[in-house]
């Protein structure tokens, strides 16, 4: 049985922001799967108070504004996955949200959650860092607008300040964008990733193929991993060489020859530092090669 | 805190910690030992209930979020009229539809996982889930079985899903 | 009220109470007023007990009852093979591994039971650990069994082939943990309820640690979530624990181990170094063969001796061969005590031995098919005991079914195919960082293995178990046997055998609570010895229940079904005890180890077809065809349910299950790093049952439970083998391991299974 800390459940966002900014500081619950966790394993100092927010309409809902997608913070994967809108803008995302545990984990889990989280792991966050995010919070002091690439502040630890939620996340819609995901766990469900890699990239000129595959030259070219380092991060080496470049053999085996020199991975429980470094390279490697089509 | 929720169908009010697990409550709160515990973190799914419409894992969900909300355990799988006599030896005629195929293909071995197994196929069913096994193994990958293989397990939830594509594993 | 049939088989018995929940499992039991116990372990692999503190804060001791070595009446043992686990460290004493149990708090809730054992400060002076088992000086067991001239045997060889086979931990990971409650009785004893396979191993630990007698000690099973040999011997430790706490309370006292303690600190899978030389003519006759064992026994003795010694006789394979010498040794470690899992040494070996043999067929060029079909045992052919197989030999049968059904020979034409079309751009590029054209490849194996039926050598001799069918004044009758249901079906095949036995419906059978206030000892629930030999046991009473009532005046002629509610109106109650006969003509020396290792043996084949990313090396477990013989098939439903269950365990030892250790200590003792197929991850299992029946067992079953666990991690290996051209000779063939064969690349592959790493902290002074 796990412990119970205080928990206050407010209705809207100003409640919400009022608890937060409460003394002592309060750690916000949303569908708990790894709040819940950390509890039970008493892994860590339990928080000393909570603030559930899971009755807070306001952070719910997925909606197009005129240059982006917005994302509510408790958007759990589930909804994730049934959303026409986040399947037409972010289909990457929809299959990250797949990936993530089983139903019992998708019904509950939240996008708000996972960036919360900031686990190295977290399996929405390559796809988040991939398609330029940002991450809008809230506190009793207003909303502010956090680039996805300055979020994540070290392992498990984000940019936000202790009275700031998260409210959503807005992806920019950019057109004739793709994106692939790619997550290599230990087994096919309910496993957290050795290696979890997203790309996205512009296809420029004429393309050969349909929906911008083929050999047109790559633009905005975004390379972004989980599970290598403390925290999710974006591949610049790789990225650096795929810049511009078309997506032959050539530029495949040098972006997957920069990734693999750039990235640290570490020896864990869960698979071996050379094993991710080397799959991290051959992943990116193949999802060029099927994008040029050779 | 104050809580009130439905059970099986039937109005329930507690006053328990805000942070105590649905599966604590289910269990030690109201006495409802078929939700089980195997893990307590979230990765067995032996505590699968059906919250709402949709299947979760009771240790992880805090009883703050449930108040105002339905819950449906095992013990609310076969119809009201049958239960009741459940207690200490069920009797013939008692399962629903789920169960009793899970009974006639060998579904349930050492039946730890089982009511949890039945709440993800439940849910699964009610969705609309058809007999298609890649699917079929979808919904039921956050419940762990280390008897069964999981063969029969599949082959009951097929045998009372809408009809689809047995055989085919995409 | 029965659950009735289905197509004409007994449906099962408990069935119905476990899926609607009513079934209750030891952490459902309700005892009003009971408090939780906890269990103080140590975090060294190896020390000096000094003293167990208490810290001096304000903390009101008077709210817990803390129990150590010195509160235990009785010796200080866990009662099994050896005296040498004790139920609780003593001050002095050496502690030798990572949660190894040194004292025991209670308190009335979990929150004050944290609390205090937060304050537990346990005095150590470190001791220098030994966690390399080929290091070990410590033997808990050895044996060496020769036939044959192997200098001769060698000599003949064609091709001689080495090769050093290692595999790791595996957790029985049983969905139910570890429970038991203890209820102190009126007349100063214990009674124990809890998930357990063995009421008689219990039964016994607690006369003997307790001081109790047979009538003070009680043990009762309540529902049993899984077992696997892993509540074989544990709860032994767990009910002595729970019962030195509630004499002291006074009161039942709950100790439910959560998922992180399970699989911190109860046994796993002996993890073993297999060595293998063989001489073989050039057509694939078996020449010679050389094999070492050494198997990690962990910090104590548990069952290891015989862990080793089925093993020791396994290990070499179904196999015909006429030079063979096998030493195998059994050494301690300071890691936690391993003990029973399905198979109980034979996967280990036989994973060894048909990977040998399929590496043998590559060598030889000939197909993994044919050199079976020239070397697996016939009937009349000498095992390394030197046992003639007289009977009951399925070895060719089986394989040629599992073959058959799986068209085996032509999938592996065409894997074959693709393998060549394949290696123009090879399978691993240079640079690594590179891939290849294709991304799947997929590849088929096929093993082959042995297990033999029931105790080896004369345990059945010894332990003599009874099994008992009482008709009662009122014409009930009922099952009264030690046998544990949990998950196999022991409740529903015994009513079954007997109703057969006696011409009347299951349904009319009852079957008596795993209670030893009212069972007999009919032996542990093990070695797939449930239906062989209970059953049979079960059988043999009903048929002299059957002829006496039958015989009787009043059964005037009629058959049992219609006499014995009259004959035993007439009679009042009768209890037929039927205890275990040594099979005719069965001889074990345990002594040389020559002679009649099992009376019979059964037979399993397997077929893998595996997909593997040859980016990523994930391996795809997808079809199994698993052919196995186990004499007689009682129930087809629940005997095609172990193959499919025990199949899938051997599936994820070959593919994902592994314990790591540092300095002795699990890492990965959480369910979200231990971890086990899922139902996407399971292949699809296509089961043949096969019947050789065995002369001994009136009914002619050999058992089925471990039968599967032996053969489809070979298969699978050689599978992953045909799909990427490398073997892979460490368990579990995880990709890590796949991509280290596959390319030079360095800090690929992770260090040997089963061998805990140190830190880079030293752990001793």
């Amino acid at each position: 049985m796990a412990v119970e800390p205080p928990v206050e459940s407010p209705r809207t966002l100003a409640e919400a922001f009022e608890l937060m900014a409460t003394e002592p500081p309060a750690r916000p619950i949303a569908g708990g799967t790894d709040v819940m966790v950390q509890l039970a394993g008493e892994i860590g100092e339990p928080p000393e108070r909570l603030v559930d927010l899971w009755r807070v309409d306001g952070l719910r809902g997925i909606s197009l504004e005129p240059r982006a997608l917005s994302i509510g913070a408790l958007t759990t994967y589930t909804q994730l996955r049934r959303s026409a809108l986040v399947a037409e803008v972010a289909p990457a995302l929809v299959e990250a949200a797949a990936t993530i545990g089983a139903a019992q984990i998708q019904n509950r889990g939240t996008v708000g959650g996972n960036l919360g989280n900031a686990s190295p792991a977290g399996d929405t966050l390559p796809v988040l860092l991939a398609l330029d995010a940002e991450v809008v919070a809230g506190s009793a002091r207003g909303e502010r607008s956090i680039p996805i690439g300055s979020f994540f502040a070290g392992y498990r630890r984000t940019a936000l300040t202790p009275d700031e939620l998260i409210l959503r996340v807005r992806i920019p819609i950019v057109p004739g964008r793709e994106a692939r995901f790619r997550k290599v766990g230990t087994r096919r469900a309910q496993a957290i990733s050795k290696v979890v890699l997203a790309v996205a990239w512009r296809a420029d000129g004429s393309a050969a193929g349909a929906g911008g595959a083929g050999g047109g030259s790559w633009r905005g070219v975004r390379v972004a991993l989980g599970s290598v380092a403390p925290t999710p991060i974006r591949a610049s080496a790789a990225e650096a060489v795929l810049e511009g470049a078309s997506p032959t053999p050539e530029t495949a085996d040098r972006a997957a020859e920069a990734l693999a020199a750039q990235i640290s991975p570490i020896d864990d429980v869960r698979s071996t530092a050379g094993y991710r470094r080397l799959v991290a390279a051959r992943v990116l490697h193949r999802l060029i090669r099927d994008a040029g089509a050779w | 805190m104050n809580v009130r929720f439905l059970v099986n169908g039937e109005p329930v009010e507690l006053d328990v910690p805000g942070m105590r697990r649905l599966l604590d409550v289910l269990r030690e709160d109201l006495g409802l030992s078929g939700t089980k515990e195997g893990c307590g973190e979230g990765e067995c799914g032996a505590c699968s209930v059906i919250l709402d419409s949709a299947v979760v894992d009771a240790c992880l969900v805090p009883i703050c979020q449930v108040d105002g909300h339905t819950v449906r355990t095992v013990e609310g799988l076969a119809p009201a009229a049958a239960r009741g006599r459940t207690r200490h030896g069920a009797e013939v005629g008692s399962l629903d539809d789920l169960q009793q195929a899970f009974l006639e293909t060998g579904g349930a071995q050492c039946g730890i996982c089982t009511p949890g197994m039945l709440m993800a196929a439940r849910a699964y069913l009610d969705d609309g889930g058809a007999a298609d096994e890649e699917a079929i193994r979808t919904a039921i990958a956050g419940n762990l079985c280390r008897c069964t293989g999981y063969t029969k397990i599949v082959e009951a939830i097929a045998r009372v899903a809408n009809p689809g594509s047995m055989g085919d594993r995409g | 009220m029965t659950p009735g049939r289905a197509r004409g088989i007994p449906l099962r018995r408990e069935g119905p109470d476990k899926l609607t929940g009513a079934a209750k499992y030891a952490d459902d039991l309700v005892f009003p007023g009971a408090w939780y116990g906890a269990t103080v372990r140590s975090t060294e692999p190896r020390a000096r007990l000094v003293a167990i503190d208490r810290t001096d804060d304000a903390f009101d001791w008077t709210k817990v009852v803390l129990v150590t070595a010195a509160d235990i009446p009785g010796d200080n043992v866990v009662s099994l093979i050896s005296d040498d686990q004790p139920v609780l460290v003593p001050v002095g004493g050496e502690i030798r591994h990572q949660a190894e149990p040194v004292a025991l708090l209670a308190a009335s809730d979990r929150a004050t039971l944290r609390e205090a054992k937060r304050r537990i400060r346990l005095r150590t002076q470190p001791l220098e650990p030994v966690f390399d088992p080929l290091a070990s000086e410590t033997v808990f067991a050895h044996f060496e069994l020769t036939k044959g001239d192997l200098g001769a045997g060698f000599a003949e060889a064609d091709v001689v082939l080495e090769g050093t086979y290692r595999v790791g931990h595996q957790e029985q990971l049983y969905i139910e943990g570890q429970a038991m409650i203890a209820v102190p009785r009126e007349d100063g004893g214990i009674t124990v309820h809890g998930s357990l396979q063995c009421p008689y191993y219990i039964h016994g630990a607690m006369k003997r640690a307790l001081r109790l007698d047979d009538v003070r000690a009680q043990v009762v099973q309540s529902e049993t979530g899984g077992g696997f040999g892993g509540k074989e011997e544990y709860p032994s430790m767990l009910a002595l624990h729970a019962a030195l706490l509630a004499l002291r309370c006074r009161r039942p006292v709950r100790m439910i181990y959560d998922r992180h303690e399970d699989i911190a600190a109860t046994t796993k899978r002996h993890p073993a170094i297999v060595t293998h030389r063989t001489g073989v003519k050039r057509d694939g006759t078996l020449v010679a063969q050389e094999i070492d064992v050494v198997m990690d026994g962990g910090a104590y003795c548990t069952l290891t001796p015989v862990v080793l010694s089925r093993g020791t006789i396994h290990a070499g394979g179904p196999y015909r061969s006429p030079n063979v010498v096998i030493r195998s040794r059994a050494v301690a470690t300071n890691t936690p005590p391993n003990g029973a899992f399905r198979g109980f040494g034979a996967p280990q070996v036989e994973f060894a031995a048909e990977t040998q043999m399929n590496r043998l067929a590559e060598a030889l060029g000939i197909s993994p098919l044919e050199i079976r079909r020239r070397n697996a045992y016939r009937l009349g052919d000498e095992t390394p005991t030197r046992q003639i197989l007289r009977e009951s030999v399925a070895a060719e049968d089986v394989l040629e079914r599992a073959a058959g059904a799986a068209e085996f020979d032509w999938i592996r034409e065409r894997t074959a195919r693709a393998r060549a079309e394949r290696a123009g751009s090879g399978t691993v590029r240079t640079p690594a960082t590179s891939t290849s054209g294709p991304r799947k490849a997929s590849g088929i194996g096929l093993a082959l293995a042995w297990h033999g039926a029931g105790f080896t050598g004369s345990g059945e001799v010894q332990l003599a178990s009874v099994a008992s069918l009482e008709l009662d004044a009122d014409g009930r009758i009922q099952v009264l046997t030690a046998s544990t249901e949990m998950g196999q079906g022991t409740r529903t095949i015994f009513p079954q055998l007997v109703g057969e036995a006696l011409g009347v419906d299951a349904d009319a059978v009852g079957i008596a609570p795993q209670d030893t206030a009212f069972v007999p000892d009919s032996g542990p629930t093990v070695a797939s010895r449930t239906a062989m030999v209970v059953g049979g046991l079960l059988i043999k009473a009903a048929r002299r229940l059957r002829s006496e009532v039958e015989a009787s005046r009043e059964a005037a002629g009629r058959p049992f079904a219609e006499a014995y509610r009259t004959w035993a109106a007439a009679h009042g109650p009768r209890r037929v005890d039927e205890r275990f006969e040594p099979y005719p003509g069965v001889g074990f020396d345990d002594e040389t180890y020559v002679g009649d290792a099992y009376p019979a043996f059964g037979w399993a084949a397997c077929v893998a077809e595996v997909d593997v990313d040859l980016d990523t090396c994930e391996v795809t477990v997808r079809d199994v065809v698993a052919a196995d013989d186990v004499g007689h098939v009682i129930h087809p439903v629940l005997c095609e349910g172990q193959v499919e269950g025990g199949t899938l365990q051997a599936v994820g030892y070959a593919t994902i299950e592994e314990m790591k250790l540092v300095d002795g200590r699990y890492l990965n003792d959480r369910l979200a790093t231990y971890l086990i197929p899922t139902a996407l991850d399971a292949p699809r299992i296509n089961t043949i049952l096969v019947e050789a029946p065995f002369s001994g067992a009136p009914h002619g079953a050999k058992g089925v439970g471990e039968l599967p666990m032996d053969v489809a991690a070979p298969a699978v290996v050689a599978a992953i083998h045909d799909a990427t051209g490398v073997w892979i000779h460490d368990l579990p063939a995880t990709p890590e391991r796949i991509l280290a064969a596959l390319t030079a690349a360095e800090d690929v592959e992770p260090s040997p299974p089963g061998v805990s790493s140190r830190s880079a902290r030293p752990t001793a002074a």
